[in-house]
């Protein structure tokens, strides 16, 4: 009874959008009829043709395996590095929520300055050191795009993990530590035997949430360059968005959607499995 | 245990790096916003502008017909309508549902984890027939619209939240009231919430987090300065419409102004339950 | 009988008073769809429809005003709904895709000979697809041609360039000479902006999107031309090279703040780069159609107009039709001049009109003369993509500018 109403809205504003996801994905409804004739799985062999989607599949695979990386590994040095004593520790900790309360747009238009070819900060400050001769188009260039708006994202969320994993660091036994240590172990071998079992269940749980957020990525991209230079930084949520909303193709945009969902879950069942096998040993 | 002194001055050096990163992007965009247009085009770039420029602020803060301010106040509404508006609802609807999972066990688990599992789901995937909902009811382009749909953002994760908090009251003094023969609502309303209130303030303060973030749905189902928001208005500002950079920057920090309180509202909330693992990114 | 008579004479009098009016008694509502920000504001078109209004007693305009990217989408949505709009305002390169889909009226028939001629020609391709008349013209722009006089002078040069190539000879004597590091600027990010600048050289130097048959044959020829023309400035160093990350504000800022001595921009730019409170250049702004290319061309254009047209399902479509040649008429267009230039070959002689910007007007008139229209394709939107990518592949050097083109070329065909 008091489920109820939860049930029901999650029907109608989720469940009901998303089987309707699935049927049209099986048509070739155009977003002013939106009712289209059945075409079986028409849009998914040409979606697997298309060199656009494929691009833009492997944009997005590319954009989540290296975010996801760097904010692990980021995020576990920065977390190990706040867990020493410290001169004002809690300062240091404190800061880390900034980046994970900002909002996402601000995020992306202060990147979009902090790489603007005229007078951003980044090229006033590599500039100013020697490290460059002159001023970078860093969101300009298709080779470095992705990598910059990869930064971008990695700066917000990378606290995210810290923080999960430095709460996680509270839950390893001191007196293990001291034990390994007093036997002489290197401080890899304690890191290995001892923290890393203790943080790896809320840090896998940190790489799935980060997992479906990248594949998801809209906004930072939207902001920052609508998928260009030459695509090169067009993910499959900017390629449905003008499959659907500029081309019109509702069917198609909706079959391509779906495909990131089956990205989403395919990288999520990677992470289990390796899980498990760590589990195992 | 003493760590020696090189290795202290150097996790120090450390974590003021960190720091230092962490507040770099902010401050861009504080120094941006208080700098004019000349100021900043001028090469070599100087890092501490001459004067302090607050014209942008001033701009986007006046009432004026037509003027920026009217533009960004107005948005700034929106999103306060729309932010509370769907937490109040989700909440209506969250608080009994997560009693029940957690007071009524088993039976209804799986169906918990149904809710919980269409985090999965990109936006992509539903916004389609999201649009068409919307379209088919007249609510394309209205803040009741937008409401309704980032409820489907704000539900599963209250339910859950609430949920995983509810477990760890304790459940004698329900128990005596049922006891006294009072109604599972009166218990819900007199014993329960009582004691979850820090429960609910969390989830209230994490629910408007995230909404004042969201951009996706907001981006495609509204279309004027009737119910866009301030992340939409910003995107559109960002992406070309105005070169006004230090005008762009104080308006992305005044939308950043609430989140970054509530951040630091909700740090302590975060960490523990961070430590739980019952929270979304 | 003599009192239907007497009443008839009022409404003649009435009719003969209020101009134009044909029905007077049945209160009739229109519905259309504007766009907020950019030429007419909305203070404007009020002012517009209330001119209406006033001579049409009994008819209501109902105004809704979207940001240019919730035009297409509220037109395409509303159009099967059948309280929809009766009058809808559409830029240039919706109007093959909106005639394609039923969804506007034909107005050929409608169009007086008359008018036609009193029309620039450029501006008449913003509603003509397939040699059907779909709407009036209503706003008209087109990419023009902006130039440092102070620098040009500094260089030792007493006239603006005539050719593109007189522009890149100009450009490279000032960089040799240390005027400015980069003299042109322009707008080639992955946007639609690349395609209205690509068009513009384009046309300089003879090019066409399609043949006769209606196939792409940008690829050759003067299409070809143009895009050789823009990789080989980048190429010798004389286009700043952020140019293909650049919208037209950055355009906008770039010129004004005297870091370039050319650049290409919409009119627009022109008022703006001589305001002092946004400008360091006032003053020194030289304003003329895009040059054209020698034996080819005088002068070249982009069209990047808007027009208005009665929706094919508006239960008054003359009423509606009425509202539109108000909207477009002489009347209109010249007292809100500073806004959007207008239509009417005529207005470019009005001294009122004229007034105090002789040298944007005469620009203005040369290019509509010659501009041309990006191409008039039913999914335009999805074959501009393709094109925004493949001028950038040889812009940023990925591919050889015939190869880009060609596979452009083969993909907008599969399209169609």
């Amino acid at each position: 009874m008091m489920i109820a109403p939860l049930a029901f809205g999650v029907l109608i504003i989720i469940g009901w959008p998303f089987l309707d996801t699935l049927w049209l994905s099986l048509t070739s409804a155009q977003l002013t009829q939106y009712t289209g004739p059945f075409v079986g799985l028409d849009n998914f062999v040409r979606a697997f043709h298309s060199p656009q989607v494929r691009e833009a599949l492997q944009t997005t695979i590319i954009f989540v395996a290296i975010t996801v990386t760097a904010e692990v590994v980021l995020g576990v040095l920065i977390a190990l590095l706040l867990d020493q004593p410290l001169y004002g520790r809690n300062v240091f900790r404190a800061l880390l929520i900034l980046p994970w309360a900002l909002p996402t747009v601000v995020n992306a238009m202060s990147w979009r300055l902090i790489y603007n070819p005229d007078f951003g900060g980044l090229n006033a400050l590599l500039t100013q050191i020697g490290l460059i001769d002159s001023y970078q188009s860093w969101i300009g260039s298709p080779s470095t795009a992705l990598y910059a708006i990869a930064v971008a994202d990695v700066w917000k969320t990378v606290p995210l993990v810290a923080m999960i994993t430095l709460a996680a660091l509270q839950g390893v036994s001191r007196e293990l530590l001291e034990a390994a240590r007093i036997d002489g172990a290197s401080a890899w071998a304690r890191f290995r035997v001892v923290t890393l079992p203790a943080i790896l269940g809320p840090l896998t749980v940190a790489a799935v949430l980060r997992t479906i957020e990248g594949v998801k990525v809209f906004d930072l991209i939207w902001v920052m360059t609508r998928g260009g230079p030459v695509n090169s930084t067009k993910t499959m949520s900017i390629q449905v968005y003008q499959e659907a909303f500029a081309n019109f193709r509702a069917g198609s945009g909706a079959a391509q959607g779906l495909l990131i969902v089956l990205v989403s879950m395919i990288m999520i069942n990677v992470y289990i499995a390796l899980l498990r096998r760590q589990a195992s040993q | 245990m003493k760590q020696p002194l090189y290795l202290r001055i150097l996790l120090h050096l450390a974590a003021i790096l960190v720091a230092i990163v962490t507040l770099a992007p902010i401050v861009w965009l504080l120094l941006v916003s208080i700098s004019t247009t000349e100021h900043l085009t001028t090469l070599p770039f100087e890092w501490i502008p001459d004067h302090l420029d607050l014209s942008n602020y001033r701009q986007l803060l006046s009432l004026a017909d037509n003027s920026r301010g009217d533009l960004f106040l107005g948005a700034l509404q929106n999103t306060m309508i729309v932010a509370f508006g769907a937490t109040a609802v989700s909440l209506c609807v969250s608080v009994p549902a997560a009693w029940a999972f957690s007071r009524i066990r088993g039976r209804h688990a799986s169906l918990l984890y149904v809710v919980v599992a269409t985090y999965m789901l990109p936006p992509v995937a539903l916004i389609v027939p999201l649009f068409a909902l919307l379209n088919a009811f007249d609510l394309l382009n209205t803040k009741l619209g937008l409401v309704l749909v980032d409820c489907s953002i704000v539900m599963p994760f209250m339910t859950w939240l609430l949920k995983s908090n509810f477990d760890n009251l304790p459940h004698e003094i329900e128990e005596a009231a049922f006891v006294d023969g009072a109604g599972m609502l009166a218990v819900l309303r007199k014993v329960t919430l009582p004691m979850a209130k820090p429960a609910l303030a969390t989830a209230i303060l994490f629910a408007i987090l995230l909404l004042w973030d969201e951009f996706f749905y907001a981006f495609i189902l509204t279309n004027d300065n009737r119910s866009q928001t301030l992340t939409v208005a910003i995107a559109n500002l960002a992406s070309g419409r105005v070169s006004d950079y230090g005008l762009l920057s104080a308006a992305g920090l005044l939308t950043a102004l609430p989140p970054l309180i509530i951040g630091v509202l909700l740090q302590r909330a975060l960490v523990s339950g961070l430590a739980q693992g019952g929270v979304k990114g | 009988m003599f009192a239907r008579s007497k009443s008839f004479g009022i409404a003649f009098l009435m009719l003969s008073l209020g101009g134009l009016m044909p029905t007077v008694a049945s209160a009739e509502t229109l519905n259309a769809l504007f766009m907020s920000q950019a030429s007419y504001n909305e203070d404007d078109i009020r002012s517009m429809t209330e001119a209406f209004t006033q001579a049409h007693p009994g008819v209501d305009v109902n105004l809704e005003f979207v940001p240019y990217e919730g035009l297409r989408n509220k037109t395409l949505l509303a159009s099967n709904s059948s309280n929809g709009y009766d009058v809808v305002l559409f830029d240039v390169i919706w109007t093959a895709e909106y005639a394609q889909r039923g969804l506007l009226e034909d107005v050929s028939e409608r169009i007086d000979p008359a008018v036609e001629d009193k029309v620039f020609p450029g501006a008449w391709t913003t509603v003509v697809y397939d040699d059907k008349y779909y709407g009036m013209p209503w706003t008209n722009d087109s990419k023009l041609f902006f130039y440092n006089k102070a620098m040009l002078s500094k260089a030792g040069f007493d006239h603006p360039p005539r050719t593109w190539q007189e522009v890149a000879d100009q450009a490279e004597t000032m960089k040799e000479k240390g005027i400015v590091e980069y003299p042109l600027v322009w707008s080639w990010p992955q946007a639609e902006a690349v395609v209205c600048d690509y068009t513009t050289l384009l046309d300089a130097f003879g090019g066409r999107f399609l043949d006769d048959a209606g196939k792409p044959a940008f690829q050759k020829g003067g299409g070809l031309k143009a895009l050789d023309y823009m990789v080989s400035t980048l190429d010798n160093g004389i286009t700043n090279p952020n140019s293909t990350q650049y919208l037209e504000e950055d355009v906008r800022r770039v010129f004004s703040s005297g870091k370039a001595a050319f650049a290409l921009n919409w009119s627009y730019m022109y008022d703006l780069a001589n305001d002092p409170q946004q400008s360091s250049v006032v003053g020194d702004v030289g304003i003329m159609a895009p040059p054209g290319v020698e034996g080819v061309s005088e002068a070249s254009g982009v069209n990047g107009s808007m027009g208005l047209g009665v929706t094919s399902n508006s239960q008054h479509p003359d009423l509606a039709w009425q509202y539109v040649q108000h909207m477009a008429s002489p009347e209109m267009q010249n007292s809100h001049a500073e806004r959007s230039l207008p239509i009417w070959v005529g207005s470019f002689d009005d001294p009122d009109v004229v007034a105090g910007r002789d040298d944007l007007m005469s620009a203005a008139e040369k290019t509509f003369t010659a501009m041309i229209a990006r191409p008039t394709l039913p999914n335009y939107q999805e074959a501009s993509n393709l094109l925004q990518v493949a001028l950038q592949q040889a812009l940023l050097g990925d591919s050889p500018p015939q190869d880009a083109l060609n596979s452009a070329a083969d993909q907008i065909s599969n399209l169609q």
